[in-house]
Order: C-alpha cells, then structure tokens, then sequence
C-alpha cells in the first residue's frame, strides 16, 4: 500500500504517456493493415504498403509539396527570424516592445484567424491561393517561434565570452562569426527543426491559403470522408521513426559531449 | 534607405554605452537591419490581413452581383448577426476549450510531476515520449482516435460489456469524443510549460516545508503548486488559445450539433462562400480570446509568458 502511495505520480505519468501513445500505435499499427481503398478495419497483416508508398493516387505529390513548402519556410522563417532574435537579444533599440507585440500577437491568434485574416489580405489583392501563398503563411507563423527559440539561447549565453573576443581585437562581424554564431547554433538548429515539424504538420492555415494544392495534412483531412488509404499511415509512420531518430541521435551526440 | 534614417533619428534615445563614433554610427542602424526583413514579413501576412480582415467583416454583397463580390459599407450590423445566429457555436468553443484545458491540467500536472521530480534518469527518455505525438501527422492521430473510438473499436465494446456506456450508444460523433480529441491533441503543450517550471522547483524548499510540519497535500499545496503557476499559466494558454480555434477535432470526431466556431468560419468561408459573416466569427473569436487572455494573465498575477 506504502508503495502505490510512493509511486503514484509515476503510475499515473505511465498511464497518461500510454494515453498518448494510443493513437501512434494505432497508425503504426495500421500502416500493416491488408486493406483495400478504405483503412478501417484489420484484414491481416502485410507489408505491401511499404513496398510500394506511393501506391494510392496523390499521397507522394502531397507529401512532396509538403516537403517542398517544409524546406523553403524552415530556411525563410530560421534566417529571418535569428535576425530578429540577435537584434533583440544583443542591442538596444526604439521599437522593443513592439516588436515584441508583433512576435507574440501571431502565437496568440487561433490559426482558423490567422489563415482567414491571410485569405482575406490574398482576395483583395486578387492573388491566387496556391503554392507560394502556403510558404508565405507557414514563414509567419514560424519566424515568431524561430524568435523565441533564439532568443532563449542568445539569454543563456555568457556575454563575457564575446567581450573576450572583443577585447582580445576581433571586430564585430568576426566575433559574430567566430564566437556568437557557433554558440548559438544549438538553438538555431532547434528553432529549425521546429519550423520544419510546425510547417509540415500544419493543417487549418494550409487549408485557408492552398487553393488547389494538396499538402500531406490536407491529403488525409480530405480522404477521411472516404477512407484513408494505409499509404498514408505509411508515410506517418516513416515521419515518426526518421524524427525520433533525429531526437535519440541528438541526445546521445550531447550526452557524449557533456562526458 | 530609410533604415538609416530611421536609425540616425532615434539616435539620441539609444543606450549610453561609449563606442568610437563610426562604430557607433554603424551599431546604431544594425539592429534596424536585423529586424527589418523579418519584422516586415510580420506586418505584411499578419498584421496587414488582421486589417483586411476587419475590412472584410463590415462587407455587404454586392446587389446582382456574382457570388463571392463584396463591397465596403461599414455594416456593424454583420457582427450582431453573426452573433446572433452562431453564438451556441461560439459557446461551445469557449466550453469544449475550457474543459479540454483543465483535463489537459489535471492529466498533464501530474506526467510533468513525475518527469520533473521523480523521473531520474528515464527524465529524457519520458520527455521524448511527451513529444514523440508531434512527429506523427495531427491529422492522422486525430484520424485514429475516431477508430479507436468507433463502434467497432475496442474502447466502445469494453464500455458496452462494463454497463458504463448503454447498450447502442457511441462514444463518436459525440461531444466528449471532441473534448477527447482536443485534450489528447493539445496535452503536450499543456506538460512541457508544466515541466519547464517544475524542473527549476528547488526540491530544499519542499523539504522546508516538511521540517515545518507540513503533510505532503499541505506542501503541495502552499509550496509546490504556487511556484509552478508561471508554468500552469502559460501551459493553460497554450492548450486554450488553439483548442478554442480549432475545427478539425470537432469536424472528424463531433456530429453537426457539436460544430465549434471554426467549422462555422470554414464553411462559410468555403461552402458559403460568405466571407462578412467568417470574418466577423474570426475577429470575435480573437476579441475573445484576447479579452479572456488578458485577464487570466492579471488573475493569475504573472506576466511572464511562453
């Protein structure tokens, strides 16, 4: 009895991490599945799914878009918004606690607002919904959490390192290079691993400013009327293992440098 | 070059720190610069269309027109209306959001607990596994509540055979399966905020409040809790703000009487093709929002954020 009461918080952080993965495990579960168009009930297991991914009409086209758009927002949102973040953390300016404003009001907003207000902006200028309008609404709401990221970073660093450097007669774009931007590439890389995940899961701003091109989210959200094919779980599943793998590599590749 | 000017006119309200003055004429402008491409890509797609959208809001359509043609009249009566006919709606959200919220606390408070303070060596292994959701599809998860739900599925067969649920009842296409789908979708930005204020929980001041005899409910309680707020209060926000805007939850686990306020701004936008209506929805959602926001932040007493 002593010990459940000890290990309570631990069973019921077990049971809620189980909750969790319920749905994972379903997907993975399930891009096993022998089914025909629509994947809901288990007919056996079987491996064709994987060997042929691109096997139901769209889901690759979708996910390379998906991929396409992931990419170019990851590598506008991480270099304009590490811009943003150097100008906050290390200088002073007029204007800071607007920018502020302008970095969090996006975070703030419900996306059904953001992808509305974006559409509304595109119809009145008469530009067409599609691929570009995509990458536009995924930079906006990446850079804002890109900042954050940064900025985080930046503040955890020891401002006497680059007053060493400085002292020591680096000029200031050599101490930028040499010393600020190799100490904050952990977080530079994390804020794009974010974008990237953000961008390429995002589904209710994508689905205001696509038009007619289909990204991977709006690929599923659409078959779900009339049965997911078990390629879609496929590539979900593919995601999942390539960006826990990422994670688990990262932890070791820290944990070894902290040895 | 207006960057400059802009800088070269806010010189005199730069900080005081001396640097030789062609560094300093250089310095001066270099924040500008870094903010500029960035700032200006906020203002355009997404303070710009936060006024587009306004504009759109108090749109009327035009007499004889086509479908979809709006013209400026300045109807404030578009909000009234749209209140008016989807305020069950707009409820709901704010009801589904809260309920999924405070599930998302009382689950979460105590997986973030136990990573925190009791995990050890598994801490990282078992924060990983909190994230580990956002690396498979929103969508698809979403998608495989729905089956594990469904009639067929195992949840609602073992609720069946226990009693718990009557016999032809389902538990899709129901309202608790939205507020499920919303708790289960948005709990990991309840339990990292949680986590992130727990961890810097200096354990000395749990055992002070032992050696002064408190239990450990009256500790948690006067203690534990109190320096966790920041982290509760923003895990709460992160949780409410986007499960209140939310649709797809609502649209693959709910029924049509269990539609939240961004189904509504959905098909209007794209089935009805009545944009007044969906901007309007939009703005008072994000009215809300804010208002509700503002004052759980000065209840709550911390500004500190995200």
């Amino acid at each position: 009895m002593s010990w459940l009461r000890r290990n309570l918080v631990m069973i019921v952080a077990l049971l809620v991490l189980v909750y969790l993965f319920v749905p994972i495990a379903y997907t993975i579960a399930f891009s096993f599945n022998n089914a025909g168009r629509s994947n809901l009930v288990w007919q056996g297991f079987t491996t064709k799914n994987w060997t042929n991914p691109c096997g139901a009409p769209e889901v690759c086209s979708a996910l390379v878009n998906s991929l396409k758009i992931g990419f170019l927002a990851t590598v506008v949102a991480t270099a304009l918004g590490t811009m943003v973040a150097f100008a906050l953390a290390r200088h002073r300016f007029r204007g800071r606690s607007a920018t502020n404003l302008l970095i969090f009001l996006p975070m703030a907003t419900p996306e059904v607002v953001l992808g509305a207000a974006l559409l509304s902006l595109f119809l009145n200028v008469g530009l067409e919904p599609g691929f570009w309008t995509i990458v536009i609404a995924h930079v906006m709401f990446c850079v804002s959490f890109v900042v954050v990221t940064v900025k985080a970073r930046l503040a955890g660093l020891d401002p006497r390192i680059e007053q060493a450097a400085m002292d020591l007669y680096a000029d200031e774009w050599q101490t930028f290079r040499r010393v600020t931007l190799p100490l904050a590439a952990p977080g530079i890389l994390a804020a794009a691993l974010l974008s990237f995940a953000l961008s390429f899961d995002d589904f209710i701003i994508t689905n205001f400013n696509s038009g007619n091109v289909t990204t991977f989210p709006k690929f599923v959200y659409v078959s779900a009327a009339r049965g997911i094919p078990a390629q879609a779980n496929v590539i979900g599943t593919a995601m999942f293992v390539v960006a826990l793998l990422v994670v688990l590599i990262g932890q070791l590749l820290s944990r070894r440098r902290a040895v | 070059m207006s960057v400059t000017a802009v800088a070269a006119g806010t010189r005199a309200a730069a900080g005081p720190e001396g640097a030789p003055e062609e560094v300093r004429r250089g310095r001066r402008s270099t924040p500008y610069l870094l903010l500029l491409p960035g700032m200006a890509w906020l203002v355009l797609f997404f303070a710009v269309p936060v006024f587009a959208l306004a504009s759109l809001s108090l749109q009327t359509r035009v007499p004889g027109a086509e479908i979809g043609v709006y013209t400026q009249t300045f109807r404030w009566a578009n909000y009234s209306d749209a209140l008016a006919e989807y305020a069950p709606q707009f409820l709901r959200s704010l009801l589904y959001a809260g309920l999924a919220t405070l599930l998302c606390l009382l689950i979460g408070y105590p997986l973030a607990y136990a990573i925190a303070l009791k995990a050890g060596r598994w801490r990282n292994l078992m924060l990983i596994a909190v994230i580990a959701p956002f690396f498979t599809s929103f969508i698809l998860r979403t998608i495989a509540w729905r089956q594990v739900l469904a009639d067929s599925g195992p949840v609602t067969s073992t609720l069946h055979t226990l009693h718990i649920l009557p016999p032809g009842e389902s538990l899709t296409a129901s309202g608790t399966a939205v507020v499920a789908g919303l708790t289960y979708n948005f709990l990991p930005f309840m339990v990292l905020p949680l986590y992130a204020s727990l961890e810097r929980l200096d354990p000395r001041l749990v055992e002070a409040a032992g050696d002064l005899y408190a239990t450990a409910p009256v500790g948690f309680r006067r203690v534990t809790f109190p320096l966790s707020m920041p982290g509760v209060v923003a895990g709460t926000l992160l949780t409410f703000i986007p499960a209140a805007g939310d649709y797809v939850n609502a649209a693959l686990l709910g029924n049509p009487s269990t539609q939240m306020i961004g189904n509504v701004v959905d098909s209007r936008f794209f089935r009805v093709v009545d944009y007044p209506t969906a901007a309007a929805l939009s703005f008072v959602l994000m009215a809300a929002i804010l208002l509700l926001v503002t004052a759980y932040i000065r209840r709550a007493g911390t500004e500190e954020l995200v």
